[in-house]
C-alpha cells in the first residue's frame, strides 16, 4: 500500500459471511497509565445500558505507566460472561504490541488503530497494515480529531481514548445516548467532564460516519437482558457486604488485587457508618505489613469487633502463623484473599485459584479453616456479611476466597439482597449472663456438644469474666497446660467444631438431572465458563451435572453428588488441581472418581477449554 | 472531647476497692530471683494502690520468658499470649476495638528488639494507648542463653561466647519511632518501677518502659551490664519521681517548683508526675532532642559500656492516639447495636439503583 495515506480504511477481501449480532468479543490494547479505563468502562456500561449481556476484563501489568494493557469486552446474546479466547475486534492504541495484537484476530476481524502507526516517522517500517490482509483496518486520525473538538491541552491525554469509543460506536452500533448515560454514571453526574468526553466521542462518531463505510460484520443491537441488573466489581461488592455485615474493624496492607477492596470498604463505611456526631462506628488501619494486619484483626476480634483483613496470596503466607493462632485461640476473624498468581513479581496482576489448599490448611499443627468461595458480585456481597456471622458463631477464622477476575473486573449481577437474617454474634456471655450462672463458665468446655465454647469479651464487668487466650497449651478451662490428654481433648473438640461448620456453611448449587454419569465440580469464577461449557457439551451430546462448591468444609450435598456420579471432573484455575486433591483427601473412598481439570496461565478459564478438555477425557474413557 | 469518664470505669471507687490478692495471678514458673517476677509484683502493687478495675485491664505479651509473666499478675483481667514479636499488633486491634480498655503489654528484648522491632516502632508511631513493658535482660532465656540485640558488645557468656555486635538501645529506637512516653528502669529499683508504671497507666498513648531485668540463669554475672550487681551500683536515676493521681491535689505551690529544682508534668487524665531533679543532672523530659542527646551521651560514655540512666526520659502528654486520629467512636465496637452496624434496607436499594 506504500506510504501514502489516502483512505481511512481497508476492508478485508472476503468479508465475514454473515453479520454477527451481540455475539463477539473485542479487545482494546493500550499503554498502562493512559487513562483507557474510563473509555473502556464507558463502552462496557453503554452496552449494559443497551440491555446486552456484557463482561469486561482488564488485563493489566504490574506497572504504573508504560507497559501494555488490554481490556476485553464480551457481548453475548445468550448471557455468557466467561472469557473467550478469540477477539473479533481490536482497538490498537499501543504501537509496541499492535502487530502482535493484530495477529490474534480471526480472519474477517476488524482493527481500529491510531493513524500515527502509519504516519509518524517513529513507526516507519512498522508495516502495520501489511501484517494481515484478511482483516479490516480502520485508521483513526486521533490527533486531528482532538484538535477539532478543542480540548484543553492539559486534558488531551485524558480524552484521547474517547476517539476510539466514538468510532467504535459507529462501527458496531453502540448508541450515543447509552454512551452518555455511561459517562454520567462514571463521572457521578458532573456535567463538565461528561460534556468534554462526549464532545470527543461525538466528533469521532461523526467522522466515522463520514469516512468508515465498510459495514462491520460484528454489531450490537439493543436487547432487554440487563433490566434491573447492576454492573459492579467483586471487590466493591465484598466491601459493601462487609459494611452491611457490621464490619467494625479493618486492618490491611496494600497488595494487588485486594487493595481496591480496602479502598471500597473505606469509602462505603465513611458514607454509611458515621454517626450524627461525625464519629465513625468502625476503625480502619493501614498496617505496616500483613503480619501486623492480621494481628490487629485478631486483637480486635478477641475484643468483640467484627474484624477483617483483605490480602492476596503473598499476604496469606505472611499471615500463616496468626491464622493458626486464630484457629487454636478460637478468635472470630475474617480474611479476604483476592487470589492472584505469585509469588513475587511476574504475574501479580493475573488471576488464579491457586490459594485454595493453603487457605484451607493455613497454619501449623492440624489447622482447618472455613473457606467461602463467591462466584459473582452478588455472592461476594452475601459472603461479605455472612463471613462475620460464621466467624462469630464458630469463633474461628473464616476465609473468603475471591480472585482478581472477580475482584477487579466489572460483572453483571442481580441487585444484592439485603441480609435476610439478624446478625449472629455467637456465644458471648455478658456480665448479666455470668451473674445468672453464678459466675460459672469455662472458656473451652463444650456445653452444647457442637464444639463451640462460650467466650467473654475484655471489659465485661464481672469478677469471673476474664480468661487467658493462647495458642496451644491450654486445657478446657483456658488454663495453661502441657498435659497430653488436655491437648488431645482440645483437638477432638476442634474437630467437632469443624463438623459443626459443615452444617453452617453455604450449601453448593447443583445443576443438571440425576442419573447422569458425568459430574463437574467447580467453584468461584470458574462458574461462568463451566455453565457455558455445559451448553456446548450438551450440543455434543455429553450431558453433565454440575455442582458449584461455595464453601469448605464439604457437607452432605457434595458427598451425595459425588456418590451419584461415576466420573467427577474438578475444574479449577490452578495447576495442581487443588480442590480435586482436597476432595481426594476428604473422601478417600471416592478418590478414584476425581479427574483433575486444572489450568493456570494467568487468565480466567474459558468454556472452550473446558469443553474440549472434557471431550478428550470422555473420548479416552470410551476407548 | 471524651464523653465517657474513663477514669470512673478504669478505677474502682473507694467503697469497691479490692484486696491485694485479687490482683494476683498464677504461681510464676520463672526462675527464682528472675527480674521479671519483681516487675510482676510491682504491677500487682500498682494495680492495688491505684484501685484499678481489673475488668478494664487487658494483659498482652509475645513469646519468651517475659511474655509468660502476664499469667502471673492480675488474674481477674483478660490476657492474650500472642506470637513472638507480634504483641503490638494484637494490642492495637484490641485497644482500638474497645477504647475503655487499659492495656499492659509485656515483651522482652528479643521479642521487641529483634523479631518484633517492626511492630514496636509502628505502635509507637501510631501512639496506641498502652503500657509497653520491655523486660530487658540481654539474652534469650527459653532457648538457653543466646545473645539478644541489646547485649553489650564484647560481653561473654558460657553458651554464646563473645558478642561482637553493638547493642540496640530500645529507648533510642522508641524515640526515633515517635514514642510519646519513654522511660528506663531497673527491676532492682522497685520504687522507681512502681512510679513509672503508675505514670505510664495514665499516659494517653504508648508508654515504653525499658526495664533492665536480670536473667539469673544466663546473664547475671559480673561482666554483664544487665546484672543485679551492675544495676545496683551503676544505676543513674535522672529524677526523684512522685506520681499524683488525678483526684489528689498537689499540696505544694507550683510556682516554687523550678526554684526547688522540680518539674511537674500533667498527663492527659489530670494526674501529674512531679520530677525532683537530682544534683547529677537537669534533664527536661519534655524536650525530645535533649532526650536523644542524653541517651547518645550515655551510650558513648564509659568506653563503650553505656551509662545506666534510669527514670523518665521523654514524655509528650498531648499527641493524639491512633483511635483519636482516625476519628472513631468512643463506644466499644462490640457494644454497637445492629441498627448502628447495619445500614438500612433503603440505603442498599438506593446503592443498587445507582449501579444499574
Amino acid at each position: 500500500m506504500g506510504d501514502s495515506v489516502q483512505t481511512a480504511e481497508r476492508a478485508a477481501p472476503s468479508p465475514a459471511t454473515a453479520t454477527r449480532i451481540n455475539d463477539f468479543q473485542m479487545i482494546v490494547a493500550t499503554i498502562n497509565g493512559t487513562g483507557s479505563q474510563t473509555s473502556n468502562t464507558a463502552i462496557l456500561r453503554a452496552l449494559f445500558k443497551m440491555g446486552i449481556p456484557v463482561n469486561g476484563k482488564n488485563i493489566f501489568p504490574s506497572n504504573i505507566q508504560g507497559l501494555p494493557t488490554w481490556f476485553t469486552i464480551r457481548v453475548s446474546k445468550d448471557g455468557y460472561t466467561a472469557r473467550r479466547e478469540t477477539n473479533e475486534i481490536l482497538v490498537a492504541m499501543n504501537p509496541n504490541t499492535a502487530v502482535e495484537d493484530a495477529q490474534q484476530l480471526p480472519s474477517g476481524g476488524i482493527c481500529l488503530y491510531d493513524e500515527v502507526f502509519v504516519t509518524d516517522q517513529r513507526y516507519r517500517g512498522f508495516g502495520f497494515e501489511e501484517s494481515r490482509d484478511d482483516i479490516s483496518y480502520h485508521r483513526l486520525p486521533i490527533d486531528a480529531l482532538l484538535k477539532e473538538v478543542d480540548v484543553p491541552k492539559a486534558l488531551q491525554d485524558r480524552v484521547r481514548n474517547m476517539v476510539y469509543v466514538g468510532a467504535l460506536a459507529h462501527l458496531i452500533g453502540i448508541t450515543l445516548e447509552s454512551l452518555e448515560e455511561a459517562l454520567i454514571h462514571h463521572f457521578k453526574g458532573k456535567e463538565k467532564p461528561v460534556a468534554l468526553n462526549m464532545n470527543a466521542i461525538k466528533a469521532a462518531h461523526a467522522w466515522a460516519q463520514e469516512n468508515l463505510q465498510t459495514a462491520s460484520p460484528y454489531r450490537v443491537e439493543a436487547m432487554n437482558e440487563t433490566e434491573g441488573m447492576i454492573l459492579i466489581d467483586g471487590n466493591s461488592a465484598g466491601a459493601l457486604g462487609a459494611v452491611y455485615g457490621g464490619m467494625t474493624f479493618l486492618a490491611w496492607y496494600p497488595i494487588t488485587p485486594s487493595t481496591s477492596l480496602a479502598d471500597a470498604a473505606t469509602a462505603y463505611a465513611n458514607h454509611l457508618r458515621v454517626d450524627e456526631n461525625g464519629r465513625k462506628n468502625f476503625a480502619i488501619v493501614q498496617a505496616e505489613d500483613e503480619l501486623a494486619a492480621i494481628g490487629m484483626v485478631l486483637g480486635a476480634g478477641w475484643a468483640g469487633a467484627r474484624a477483617f483483613t483483605c490480602t492476596s496470596g503473598p499476604g496469606i503466607s505472611l499471615m500463616s502463623e496468626f491464622a493458626g493462632m486464630a484457629y487454636f485461640a478460637e478468635i472470630p476473624s475474617v480474611i479476604w484473599d483476592v487470589q492472584r498468581m505469585g509469588p513475587s513479581t511476574g504475574l501479580p496482576t493475573r488471576t488464579s485459584q491457586g490459594d485454595l489448599m493453603s487457605a484451607y490448611l493455613l497454619g501449623h499443627g492440624d489447622t482447618h479453616h472455613v473457606v467461602l468461595m463467591p462466584n459473582d458480585p452478588k455472592e461476594a456481597f452475601e459472603f461479605g456479611w455472612r463471613a462475620f456471622d460464621l466467624a462469630d458463631e464458630l469463633q474461628t477464622l473464616v476465609f473468603v476466597l475471591s480472585d482478581l477476575d472477580l475482584g477487579m473486573n466489572q460483572w453483571m449481577s442481580d441487585p444484592f439482597d439485603y441480609p435476610d437474617e439478624p446478625m449472629k454474634r455467637g456465644k458471648v456471655l455478658s456480665a448479666e449472663d455470668l451473674e445468672e450462672r453464678n459466675g460459672k463458665w469455662y472458656r473451652f468446655v463444650d456445653e452444647d456438644g457442637d464444639g463451640v465454647g462460650y467466650r467473654t469479651l475484655p471489659g465485661t464487668e464481672h469478677w469471673n469474666a476474664a480468661y487467658f487466650a493462647r495458642g496451644t497449651g491450654h486445657n478446657k478451662y483456658a488454663v495453661y497446660s502441657e498435659r497430653a490428654d488436655d491437648w488431645v481433648e482440645n483437638l477432638e473438640r476442634l474437630r467437632r467444631k469443624f463438623d459443626t461448620a459443615r452444617t453452617l456453611v453455604p450449601k453448593p448449587i447443583v445443576h443438571g438431572k440425576k442419573g447422569n454419569p458425568i459430574g463437574i465440580i467447580a467453584y468461584g469464577t470458574s462458574d461462568t465458563a463451566v455453565l457455558e461449557a455445559r451448553d456446548y457439551l450438551a450440543e455434543a451430546e455429553i450431558d453433565t451435572c454440575y455442582l458449584r462448591l461455595r464453601a469448605l468444609p464439604i457437607e452432605e450435598t457434595t458427598r451425595a453428588f459425588i456418590e451419584e456420579h461415576e466420573r467427577i471432573y474438578v475444574v479449577e484455575n490452578n495447576y495442581d488441581g487443588q480442590l480435586a486433591n482436597i476432595l481426594r483427601m476428604e473422601l478417600p473412598e471416592y478418590a478414584t472418581r476425581f479427574i483433575t481439570m486444572a489450568h493456570a496461565d494467568g487468565w480466567p478459564l474459558t468454556a472452550n477449554w473446558i469443553t474440549e478438555t472434557l471431550k478428550q477425557h470422555e473420548a479416552a474413557q470410551k476407548n | 472531647m471524651t464523653t465517657v469518664d474513663l477514669n470512673a470505669l478504669r478505677f474502682l471507687p473507694e467503697s469497691q476497692r479490692l484486696d491485694r490478692q485479687d490482683y494476683q495471678g498464677r504461681q510464676s514458673t520463672l526462675c527464682k530471683g528472675c527480674g521479671h517476677n519483681s516487675i510482676a509484683s510491682q504491677i500487682i502493687a500498682v494495680a492495688y494502690e491505684l484501685g484499678i478495675n481489673p475488668s478494664y485491664i487487658i494483659k498482652l505479651s509475645g513469646i519468651g520468658c517475659s511474655s509468660k509473666s502476664p499469667a502471673y499478675f492480675l488474674g481477674r483481667s483478660h490476657g492474650f499470649n500472642a506470637l513472638h514479636g507480634r504483641m503490638p499488633s494484637v494490642a492495637t486491634g484490641a485497644v482500638t476495638a474497645n477504647r475503655h480498655l487499659l492495656a499492659i503489654g509485656v515483651s522482652g528484648d528479643g521479642d521487641t528488639g529483634s523479631i518484633g522491632m517492626g511492630q514496636f516502632k509502628h505502635i509507637t508511631r501510631r501512639n496506641v494507648r498502652m503500657v509497653y513493658i520491655i523486660e530487658n535482660n540481654g539474652v534469650y532465656g527459653l532457648t538457653k542463653g543466646q545473645f539478644s540485640a541489646t547485649a553489650d558488645m564484647g560481653q561473654e557468656t558460657k553458651y554464646a561466647g563473645r558478642n561482637e555486635l553493638p547493642p540496640i538501645d530500645l529507648c533510642l529506637e522508641a524515640l526515633a519511632g515517635e514514642a510519646t512516653f519513654v522511660a528506663r528502669s531497673f527491676a532492682g529499683a522497685p520504687k522507681q518501677v512502681k512510679t513509672l508504671l503508675k505514670a505510664a497507666l495514665s499516659h494517653n498513648g504508648t508508654a515504653i518502659l525499658d526495664i533492665i531485668s536480670p536473667c539469673v540463669a544466663f546473664n547475671d554475672h559480673a561482666s554483664s551490664t544487665k546484672s543485679y550487681a551492675y544495676g545496683r551500683s551503676n544505676q543513674y536515676p535522672l529524677q526523684d519521681m512522685t506520681f499524683v493521681p488525678s483526684e489528689e491535689e498537689i499540696m505544694i505551690n507550683e510556682e516554687n517548683y523550678d526554684a526547688q529544682g522540680e518539674q511537674v508534668v500533667e498527663l492527659h487524665d489530670g494526674s501529674r508526675i512531679i520530677l525532683k531533679k537530682l544534683d547529677k543532672g537537669d534533664h527536661d523530659p519534655t524536650d525530645r532532642e535533649a532526650a536523644v542527646r542524653l541517651l547518645e551521651d550515655a551510650r558513648s560514655s564509659m568506653n563503650g559500656v553505656p551509662k545506666f540512666i534510669t527514670g523518665l526520659i521523654y514524655v509528650d502528654p498531648d499527641r493524639q492516639t491512633l483511635s483519636e486520629a482516625i476519628g472513631m467512636t468512643e463506644t466499644p465496637l462490640s457494644h454497637l447495636s445492629e441498627e448502628q452496624l447495619r445500614p438500612s434496607r433503603e440505603s442498599l436499594e438506593k446503592m443498587m439503583k445507582g449501579l444499574m
